[in-house]
Protein backbone atom coordinates (compact mmCIF):
# COMPACT_ATOMS: atom_id res chain seq x y z
CA UNK A 1 0.00 0.00 0.00
CA UNK A 2 1.14 3.54 -0.71
CA UNK A 3 2.64 5.01 2.47
CA UNK A 4 1.19 8.38 1.53
CA UNK A 5 -2.33 6.96 1.76
CA UNK A 6 -1.63 5.53 5.19
CA UNK A 7 -0.25 8.88 6.37
CA UNK A 8 -3.34 10.63 5.04
CA UNK A 9 -5.80 8.21 6.57
CA UNK A 10 -4.01 8.41 9.92
CA UNK A 11 -3.97 12.20 9.76
CA UNK A 12 -7.64 12.49 8.93
CA UNK A 13 -8.78 10.03 11.56
CA UNK A 14 -6.76 10.79 14.61
CA UNK A 15 -8.40 14.06 15.72
CA UNK A 16 -12.06 13.11 15.21
CA UNK A 17 -11.40 9.70 16.76
CA UNK A 18 -9.79 11.23 19.81
CA UNK A 19 -12.67 13.70 20.30
CA UNK A 20 -15.21 10.91 19.90
CA UNK A 21 -13.47 8.66 22.41
CA UNK A 22 -12.86 11.49 24.86
CA UNK A 23 -16.51 12.57 24.91
CA UNK A 24 -17.98 9.06 25.09
CA UNK A 25 -15.55 7.85 27.72
CA UNK A 26 -15.79 11.06 29.73
CA UNK A 27 -19.60 11.06 29.70
CA UNK A 28 -19.85 7.40 30.65
CA UNK A 29 -17.39 7.93 33.50
CA UNK A 30 -19.64 10.65 34.87
CA UNK A 31 -17.47 13.63 33.97
CA UNK A 32 -19.46 16.85 33.59
CA UNK A 33 -18.23 17.18 30.04
CA UNK A 34 -19.36 20.68 29.22
CA UNK A 35 -18.27 22.27 32.50
CA UNK A 36 -14.92 20.51 32.20
CA UNK A 37 -14.60 21.64 28.60
CA UNK A 38 -15.13 25.27 29.58
CA UNK A 39 -12.63 24.98 32.42
CA UNK A 40 -9.95 23.68 30.07
CA UNK A 41 -10.89 26.11 27.35
CA UNK A 42 -10.08 29.01 29.67
CA UNK A 43 -6.54 27.66 29.89
CA UNK A 44 -6.41 27.72 26.11
CA UNK A 45 -7.21 31.41 26.13
CA UNK A 46 -4.53 32.13 28.74
CA UNK A 47 -2.05 30.11 26.73
CA UNK A 48 -2.73 32.13 23.58
CA UNK A 49 -2.41 35.44 25.44
CA UNK A 50 0.82 34.33 27.13
CA UNK A 51 2.20 33.60 23.68
CA UNK A 52 1.87 37.22 22.47
CA UNK A 53 5.13 38.62 23.94
CA UNK A 54 7.14 35.65 22.64
CA UNK A 55 5.60 35.91 19.22
CA UNK A 56 6.10 39.67 18.93
CA UNK A 57 9.74 39.42 19.98
CA UNK A 58 10.56 36.53 17.68
CA UNK A 59 8.59 37.71 14.70
CA UNK A 60 10.31 41.09 14.78
CA UNK A 61 13.71 39.38 14.92
CA UNK A 62 12.97 36.94 12.14
CA UNK A 63 11.14 39.55 10.06
CA UNK A 64 14.16 41.82 10.25
CA UNK A 65 16.53 38.96 9.56
CA UNK A 66 14.69 38.09 6.37
CA UNK A 67 13.75 41.63 5.32
CA UNK A 68 17.21 43.11 5.74
CA UNK A 69 18.87 40.52 3.51
CA UNK A 70 20.80 38.92 6.39
CA UNK A 71 19.19 35.56 5.68
CA UNK A 72 20.25 35.76 2.03
CA UNK A 73 23.78 36.42 3.20
CA UNK A 74 23.73 33.43 5.54
CA UNK A 75 22.28 31.30 2.77
CA UNK A 76 25.02 32.40 0.42
CA UNK A 77 27.70 31.39 2.92
CA UNK A 78 26.09 28.05 3.65
CA UNK A 79 25.02 27.18 0.10
CA UNK A 80 27.64 24.46 -0.50
CA UNK A 81 26.76 22.63 2.71
CA UNK A 82 23.03 23.05 2.20
CA UNK A 83 23.10 21.95 -1.42
CA UNK A 84 24.95 18.80 -0.44
CA UNK A 85 22.57 17.94 2.36
CA UNK A 86 19.34 19.01 0.67
CA UNK A 87 18.27 21.19 3.60
CA UNK A 88 16.58 24.45 2.56
CA UNK A 89 18.21 27.53 4.11
CA UNK A 90 14.85 28.93 5.18
CA UNK A 91 14.53 26.31 7.92
CA UNK A 92 17.87 27.15 9.58
CA UNK A 93 16.60 29.74 12.09
CA UNK A 94 13.87 27.33 13.19
CA UNK A 95 16.31 24.44 13.53
CA UNK A 96 18.63 26.54 15.66
CA UNK A 97 15.84 27.85 17.86
CA UNK A 98 13.98 24.56 18.36
CA UNK A 99 16.12 23.08 21.19
CA UNK A 100 16.51 26.47 22.90
CA UNK A 101 13.07 27.98 23.26
CA UNK A 102 9.68 26.38 22.68
CA UNK A 103 7.79 29.61 22.28
CA UNK A 104 10.61 31.14 20.25
CA UNK A 105 10.57 28.22 17.82
CA UNK A 106 6.78 28.27 17.74
CA UNK A 107 6.93 31.92 16.73
CA UNK A 108 9.36 31.19 13.91
CA UNK A 109 7.25 28.26 12.70
CA UNK A 110 4.15 30.48 12.67
CA UNK A 111 6.03 33.17 10.79
CA UNK A 112 7.14 30.63 8.17
CA UNK A 113 3.63 29.25 7.72
CA UNK A 114 2.32 32.75 7.16
CA UNK A 115 5.12 33.84 4.84
CA UNK A 116 5.31 30.76 2.64
CA UNK A 117 1.73 29.54 3.14
CA UNK A 118 0.69 26.69 5.44
CA UNK A 119 0.31 24.24 2.55
CA UNK A 120 3.69 25.00 0.93
CA UNK A 121 6.55 22.59 1.42
CA UNK A 122 8.38 25.04 3.68
CA UNK A 123 5.24 25.73 5.69
CA UNK A 124 4.72 22.02 6.22
CA UNK A 125 8.37 21.50 7.10
CA UNK A 126 8.06 24.25 9.72
CA UNK A 127 5.00 22.56 11.24
CA UNK A 128 6.64 19.14 11.27
CA UNK A 129 9.92 20.42 12.70
CA UNK A 130 8.03 22.19 15.45
CA UNK A 131 6.14 18.99 16.29
CA UNK A 132 9.04 16.59 15.90
CA UNK A 133 10.71 17.23 19.26
CA UNK A 134 10.34 19.12 22.51
CA UNK A 135 12.46 21.97 23.82
CA UNK A 136 15.47 20.17 25.29
CA UNK A 137 16.83 23.13 27.26
CA UNK A 138 13.46 23.89 28.84
CA UNK A 139 12.78 20.28 29.83
CA UNK A 140 16.28 19.95 31.25
CA UNK A 141 16.04 23.17 33.26
CA UNK A 142 12.59 22.51 34.67
CA UNK A 143 12.95 18.81 35.49
CA UNK A 144 16.45 18.88 36.93
CA UNK A 145 15.89 22.29 38.51
CA UNK A 146 12.90 21.23 40.59
CA UNK A 147 14.80 18.42 42.31
CA UNK A 148 18.13 20.22 42.60
CA UNK A 149 20.22 18.06 40.26
CA UNK A 150 23.33 19.97 39.21
CA UNK A 151 25.35 17.24 37.53
CA UNK A 152 23.23 16.32 34.53
CA UNK A 153 25.80 13.91 33.03
CA UNK A 154 24.89 12.96 29.46
CA UNK A 155 21.26 14.16 29.50
CA UNK A 156 21.96 17.28 27.40
CA UNK A 157 23.79 15.33 24.68
CA UNK A 158 21.02 12.73 24.41
CA UNK A 159 18.42 15.47 24.22
CA UNK A 160 20.27 17.33 21.49
CA UNK A 161 20.90 14.15 19.50
CA UNK A 162 17.17 13.46 19.67
CA UNK A 163 16.47 16.99 18.42
CA UNK A 164 18.89 16.64 15.55
CA UNK A 165 17.38 13.32 14.48
CA UNK A 166 13.85 14.72 14.74
CA UNK A 167 14.62 17.88 12.79
CA UNK A 168 16.45 16.07 9.99
CA UNK A 169 13.71 13.45 9.83
CA UNK A 170 11.09 16.20 9.60
CA UNK A 171 12.89 17.85 6.69
CA UNK A 172 13.53 14.69 4.70
CA UNK A 173 10.19 12.99 5.34
CA UNK A 174 8.38 16.18 4.31
CA UNK A 175 10.43 16.34 1.13
CA UNK A 176 9.50 12.76 0.35
CA UNK A 177 5.81 13.02 1.16
CA UNK A 178 4.87 16.57 0.09
CA UNK A 179 7.39 17.60 -2.59
CA UNK B 1 21.83 30.97 24.14
CA UNK B 2 18.31 32.23 23.32
CA UNK B 3 19.43 35.71 24.27
CA UNK B 4 22.42 35.51 21.99
CA UNK B 5 20.40 34.14 19.08
CA UNK B 6 17.61 36.69 19.45
CA UNK B 7 19.80 39.74 19.91
CA UNK B 8 22.21 38.44 17.28
CA UNK B 9 19.51 38.21 14.64
CA UNK B 10 18.34 41.76 15.25
CA UNK B 11 21.82 43.30 15.51
CA UNK B 12 23.06 41.53 12.37
CA UNK B 13 19.92 42.53 10.48
CA UNK B 14 20.36 46.20 11.33
CA UNK B 15 24.05 46.12 10.38
CA UNK B 16 23.32 44.33 7.09
CA UNK B 17 20.55 46.81 6.28
CA UNK B 18 22.90 49.69 7.05
CA UNK B 19 25.59 48.29 4.76
CA UNK B 20 23.06 47.75 1.98
CA UNK B 21 21.83 51.29 2.42
CA UNK B 22 18.33 50.11 3.32
CA UNK B 23 18.24 51.33 6.88
CA UNK B 24 14.93 53.13 6.24
CA UNK B 25 13.23 49.72 5.92
CA UNK B 26 14.02 48.67 9.49
CA UNK B 27 11.38 50.65 11.36
CA UNK B 28 8.42 49.69 9.14
CA UNK B 29 9.58 46.05 9.24
CA UNK B 30 9.49 46.10 13.04
CA UNK B 31 5.97 47.50 13.11
CA UNK B 32 4.56 45.16 10.48
CA UNK B 33 6.13 42.08 12.11
CA UNK B 34 4.84 42.99 15.56
CA UNK B 35 1.37 43.61 14.17
CA UNK B 36 1.45 40.28 12.34
CA UNK B 37 2.36 38.50 15.58
CA UNK B 38 -0.69 39.83 17.39
CA UNK B 39 -2.99 39.03 14.45
CA UNK B 40 -1.71 35.46 14.41
CA UNK B 41 -2.34 34.97 18.11
CA UNK B 42 -5.91 36.25 17.67
CA UNK B 43 -6.45 33.61 15.01
CA UNK B 44 -4.92 30.99 17.27
CA UNK B 45 -7.23 31.64 20.23
CA UNK B 46 -10.26 29.89 18.72
CA UNK B 47 -8.62 26.54 18.08
CA UNK B 48 -6.50 26.54 21.26
CA UNK B 49 -9.56 27.24 23.38
CA UNK B 50 -11.46 24.34 21.83
CA UNK B 51 -8.61 21.89 21.95
CA UNK B 52 -7.56 22.54 25.53
CA UNK B 53 -11.21 22.11 26.50
CA UNK B 54 -11.26 18.63 24.96
CA UNK B 55 -7.92 17.87 26.60
CA UNK B 56 -9.36 18.73 30.00
CA UNK B 57 -12.12 16.17 29.47
CA UNK B 58 -9.53 13.53 28.58
CA UNK B 59 -7.54 14.45 31.67
CA UNK B 60 -10.50 14.36 34.07
CA UNK B 61 -12.05 11.15 32.73
CA UNK B 62 -8.93 9.08 33.39
CA UNK B 63 -8.67 8.20 29.71
CA UNK B 64 -4.88 8.18 30.07
CA UNK B 65 -5.14 5.02 32.17
CA UNK B 66 -6.19 3.04 29.10
CA UNK B 67 -3.07 4.14 27.27
CA UNK B 68 -0.90 3.48 30.32
CA UNK B 69 -1.95 -0.15 30.20
CA UNK B 70 -0.14 -0.52 26.89
CA UNK B 71 2.84 1.58 27.94
CA UNK B 72 3.69 -0.39 31.07
CA UNK B 73 5.93 -3.05 29.47
CA UNK B 74 7.86 -0.38 27.59
CA UNK B 75 8.34 1.63 30.78
CA UNK B 76 9.68 -1.40 32.65
CA UNK B 77 12.23 -1.94 29.92
CA UNK B 78 13.24 1.73 29.81
CA UNK B 79 13.57 2.19 33.58
CA UNK B 80 15.20 -0.94 35.02
CA UNK B 81 16.19 0.94 38.19
CA UNK B 82 12.62 1.78 39.19
CA UNK B 83 10.70 -0.86 41.19
CA UNK B 84 7.50 -1.91 39.41
CA UNK B 85 5.01 -0.60 41.95
CA UNK B 86 6.96 2.46 42.99
CA UNK B 87 5.30 5.89 42.89
CA UNK B 88 7.92 6.94 40.36
CA UNK B 89 6.67 4.34 37.88
CA UNK B 90 3.08 5.58 37.96
CA UNK B 91 4.18 9.21 37.57
CA UNK B 92 6.42 8.23 34.65
CA UNK B 93 3.53 6.35 33.02
CA UNK B 94 1.14 9.27 33.45
CA UNK B 95 3.74 11.58 31.91
CA UNK B 96 4.31 9.26 28.94
CA UNK B 97 0.56 8.88 28.38
CA UNK B 98 -0.03 12.62 28.47
CA UNK B 99 2.81 13.26 26.03
CA UNK B 100 1.47 10.59 23.68
CA UNK B 101 -1.90 12.34 23.57
CA UNK B 102 -0.27 15.69 22.88
CA UNK B 103 -1.22 17.05 26.30
CA UNK B 104 2.00 18.93 26.96
CA UNK B 105 0.42 21.03 29.70
CA UNK B 106 -0.71 17.98 31.63
CA UNK B 107 2.52 16.09 31.03
CA UNK B 108 4.76 18.61 32.81
CA UNK B 109 3.25 18.29 36.33
CA UNK B 110 3.43 14.47 36.06
CA UNK B 111 6.99 14.81 34.86
CA UNK B 112 7.96 16.93 37.84
CA UNK B 113 6.29 14.42 40.16
CA UNK B 114 8.22 11.63 38.45
CA UNK B 115 11.52 13.49 38.94
CA UNK B 116 10.79 13.98 42.65
CA UNK B 117 10.06 10.27 43.03
CA UNK B 118 13.17 9.33 41.07
CA UNK B 119 15.15 11.62 43.34
CA UNK B 120 13.94 9.60 46.34
CA UNK B 121 15.64 6.57 44.75
CA UNK B 122 18.85 8.56 44.24
CA UNK B 123 21.74 7.99 46.62
CA UNK B 124 23.66 10.97 45.29
CA UNK B 125 21.18 13.89 45.29
CA UNK B 126 23.13 16.39 43.18
CA UNK B 127 23.89 13.94 40.35
CA UNK B 128 21.38 12.58 37.84
CA UNK B 129 20.75 8.83 37.92
CA UNK B 130 20.63 6.65 34.80
CA UNK B 131 16.85 6.50 35.01
CA UNK B 132 16.60 10.28 35.32
CA UNK B 133 18.66 10.67 32.16
CA UNK B 134 16.40 8.20 30.33
CA UNK B 135 13.35 10.08 31.55
CA UNK B 136 14.81 13.34 30.29
CA UNK B 137 15.65 11.77 26.93
CA UNK B 138 12.08 10.57 26.60
CA UNK B 139 10.67 13.98 27.43
CA UNK B 140 12.98 16.07 25.26
CA UNK B 141 11.97 13.90 22.30
CA UNK B 142 8.32 13.86 23.44
CA UNK B 143 6.92 11.13 21.22
CA UNK B 144 3.38 12.12 20.40
CA UNK B 145 0.41 10.77 18.46
CA UNK B 146 -1.53 14.02 18.33
CA UNK B 147 0.60 17.12 17.70
CA UNK B 148 -2.12 19.45 18.93
CA UNK B 149 -0.29 22.76 18.72
CA UNK B 150 0.75 22.09 15.15
CA UNK B 151 -2.80 21.37 14.02
CA UNK B 152 -3.96 24.55 15.74
CA UNK B 153 -1.23 26.60 14.10
CA UNK B 154 -1.97 25.25 10.65
CA UNK B 155 -5.68 25.86 11.12
CA UNK B 156 -4.97 29.43 12.20
CA UNK B 157 -2.74 29.99 9.15
CA UNK B 158 -5.58 28.86 6.87
CA UNK B 159 -4.35 25.43 5.81
CA UNK B 160 -6.74 23.45 3.61
CA UNK B 161 -6.47 20.37 5.78
CA UNK B 162 -4.74 21.35 9.05
CA UNK B 163 -4.41 17.74 10.18
CA UNK B 164 -2.59 16.45 7.11
CA UNK B 165 0.87 16.73 8.70
CA UNK B 166 0.03 14.41 11.60
CA UNK B 167 1.38 11.34 9.82
CA UNK B 168 4.71 12.94 9.00
CA UNK B 169 4.97 14.46 12.45
CA UNK B 170 4.46 11.06 14.07
CA UNK B 171 7.20 9.66 11.84
CA UNK B 172 9.59 12.52 12.70
CA UNK B 173 8.90 12.40 16.42
CA UNK B 174 9.40 8.65 16.30
CA UNK B 175 12.87 9.22 14.80
CA UNK B 176 13.75 11.75 17.47
CA UNK B 177 12.53 9.48 20.28
CA UNK B 178 14.41 6.52 18.85
CA UNK B 179 17.62 8.51 18.53
CA UNK B 180 17.28 9.84 22.07
CA UNK B 181 16.59 6.41 23.57
CA UNK B 182 19.35 4.69 21.61
CA UNK B 183 21.95 7.27 22.57
CA UNK B 184 20.73 7.11 26.16
CA UNK B 185 21.22 3.32 26.14
CA UNK B 186 24.68 3.79 24.69
CA UNK B 187 25.72 6.29 27.37
CA UNK B 188 24.26 4.11 30.11
CA UNK B 189 26.40 1.20 28.94
CA UNK B 190 29.45 3.38 28.36
CA UNK B 191 29.33 4.96 31.82
CA UNK B 192 28.80 1.65 33.57
CA UNK B 193 31.90 0.26 31.92
CA UNK B 194 33.88 3.38 32.69
CA UNK B 195 32.95 3.07 36.35
CA UNK B 196 33.91 -0.61 36.34
CA UNK B 197 37.29 0.22 34.81
CA UNK B 198 37.95 2.89 37.44
CA UNK B 199 37.19 0.45 40.25
CA UNK B 200 39.50 -2.05 38.61
CA UNK B 201 42.34 0.49 38.37
CA UNK B 202 41.92 1.48 42.02
CA UNK B 203 42.35 -2.14 43.07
Amino acid sequence: MNPLLIFNALSNWIVPALILLALLYGYLRGVKVFETFVEGAKEGFDMAVRLIPFLVGMMVAIGLFRGSGALELLTLVLTPVLRLSGIPAEVLPLGLMRPLSGNGALAIAVEMMNTFGPDSLLGRMAATMQGSTDTTLFVLTVYFGTVGIRKTRYALITGLLGDLAGLLAAIFICRMVFH
Amino acid sequence: MINLLWAGMIVISIIVAAINGEIENITPLIFSSAENAVTIVLGLISILVFWLGIMKIIEKSGFIRIIIYFLRPLAHWLFPGVPRNHQAMSAILMNMGANLLGMGNAATPFGIKAMKELQSLNSNPDTATDDMCTFLALNTASFTLVPTTIIALRAAAGAQNPADVIGVTIAATFCSATAAILSDRFFRYFYRHKKRRQIFIRK
